[in-house]
């Protein structure tokens, strides 16, 4: 798409460096334009308008004008800023982790309205919900989905047989559910309850709604989420470095917040 | 990066080192590079022997790990100051700014960074042990969190917080009116002070 001289979009601040003086780099995640990088001047000066409309995690409408390299951010509105995720160590890890995924997941330039709103209403759910780590899993299937990696659920995806309702393994390179047979056959697959391929199943084709009514305890949760974060590092050939941040905190298990079980 | 390519091996190598450091574009890193050019021999040498007197002979002060030619550093050293108080930073740079508002008594603590999550960056890269290990004794009865006010620096203050609070330590967070997104190195003497003694209880 060509883009005007001077536009105005809605973004998700995803990422920040600094540049400069006193200017920064900010990543924004658009609906329509895709991931763009662009120059906010003099941001880290108090006196800045900028500044707390471009904080990572907000959403924000802004104006940019297009420069030689890089565009210009000329004006910022933050729209919602997530307080309640900023002032939650354990709401804030888990969106950092989002908006990480979500960088990894995006080359520039590529298809983002679907991911747009996938990634806002993440930050939505993340602020209010629950259980923040399923709000996650769910987020991960779908970009999974969206960029055409959608790991195979439904049979075996070596012999394309049903799979037996009984334990059966996953492959992060095979790309999804291996049989009893078959899993021998495959070096890195790692066994695979019934009950965690049910919520994957549900994850990749069901809505958040359907799949937040589903009660998952902790030892299901680590499980399913081992199998994608294998398959999350399989797919971008790297880790997601939020994830050790989210891990540090479980393991010093500082405190539950009131209403998250995670 | 695009260099004149006419532009010989050694100018072509400053230009470079230069675009290495932090907040140098290539057009000033090859400002600077024919700025040296031009100037006398002399100022060229003080630079390079500033630059290697400070590798040699600049530390980490052992008790505040701000940077020092002398351990402990001068702030640590003296005795005019309140030792019941800590303020924790995140660079060195950020005591120079506190400093010059000359109404803080107590000693600082230097962090050398936030927690980054994305950049992989997390407490166990940062001296977090080191103040810890300077709580001990009981001596330092408040803390004071003087992180940026901006989404690192705020996740730094909450984990922190969180980890000293058990110690029986009163901690404090630098008050608002230091703009969110902003840097604590930037901010005047007077909004500096303002946040200083409007400092609050952390919850
Ligand atoms: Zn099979
Ligand atoms: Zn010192």
């Amino acid at each position: 798409m060509t883009t005007p001289r001077i536009y105005k979009t809605e973004a998700i601040v995803l990422r920040q460096r600094k540049l400069g003086e006193a200017g920064k780099i900010v990543t924004l995640y658009t609906p329509n334009y895709g991931k763009l990088d662009a120059v906010a001047k003099g941001v880290r000066r108090p006196k800045s308008r900028l500044a707390g409309h471009l904080e990572v995690l907000t959403h924000t409408m802004v104006m940019l004008a297009q420069g030689r390299n890089l565009d210009v951010v000329s004006q910022a509105q933050a729209m919602e800023s997530f307080a309640s995720l900023r002032a939650d160590l354990h709401r804030l890890s888990r969106a950092l982790y989002a908006v990480e995924l979500v960088d990894r997941f995006s080359p520039e330039g590529a298809e983002s309205y679907h991911v747009f709103q996938l990634l806002l209403a993440t930050l939505r759910r993340l602020a209010a919900a629950r259980n923040v780590d399923t709000v996650l899993r769910y987020l991960e299937m779908g970009l999974l989905s969206l960029a055409g990696f959608q790991p195979q659920l439904a049979h075996c995806v070596r012999c394309e047989r049903s799979l037996p309702a009984a334990p059966n393994h996953f492959g992060p390179a095979a790309g999804g559910v291996l049989c009893p047979s078959c899993e021998p056959k495959v070096a890195g697959s790692r066994p695979l309850s019934l009950n965690a391929l049910k919520v994957m199943r549900l994850l990749q084709s069901g809505s958040f709604g359907e799949v937040s009514r589903v009660r998952i305890d902790p030892g299901l949760g680590q499980e399913i989420e081992m199998h994608l974060r294998a398959y999350l590092v399989h797919v971008l050939e790297r880790d997601v470095r939020s994830a050790a941040f989210i891990d540090r905190l479980r393991r010093e298990d500082f405190w539950q917040p009131a209403g998250v079980s995670s | 990066m695009d260099v004149t390519p006419s532009a010989a091996g050694p100018v072509v190598r400053l230009i470079e080192e230069f675009h290495k450091l932090p907040g140098i574009g290539p057009k000033s890193a090859q400002r600077l590079t024919y700025y040296l050019l031009r100037a006398p021999e002399e100022e060229a040498r003080a630079l390079a022997e500033a630059i290697l007197e400070v590798k040699e002979k600049i530390t980490f002060c052992s008790v505040c790990q701000n940077v020092t030619d002398r351990d402990p550093c001068l702030i640590c050293a003296s005795s005019e100051r309140d030792s019941s108080i800590v303020c924790v930073v995140e660079e060195p740079l950020d005591i120079l700014a506190l400093e010059r508002t000359h109404c803080y008594k107590g000693f600082y603590h230097v962090l050398h960074g936030v927690i980054s999550p994305m950049d992989g960056v997390g407490p166990e890269h940062l001296k977090v042990g080191e103040l810890l290990e300077r709580l001990k004794d009981g001596s330092v009865q408040e803390v004071i969190l003087a992180t940026n006010p901006n989404l690192e620096g705020e996740a730094t203050a909450m984990y922190l917080g969180r980890l000293l609070r058990p110690l029986g330590v009163r901690v404090t967070r630098l008050a608002r009116g230091l703009p969110s997104g902003a840097d604590l190195e930037y901010a005047d003497d007077l909004t500096l002070t303002r946040a200083l003694e409007g400092r609050q209880e952390m919850s």
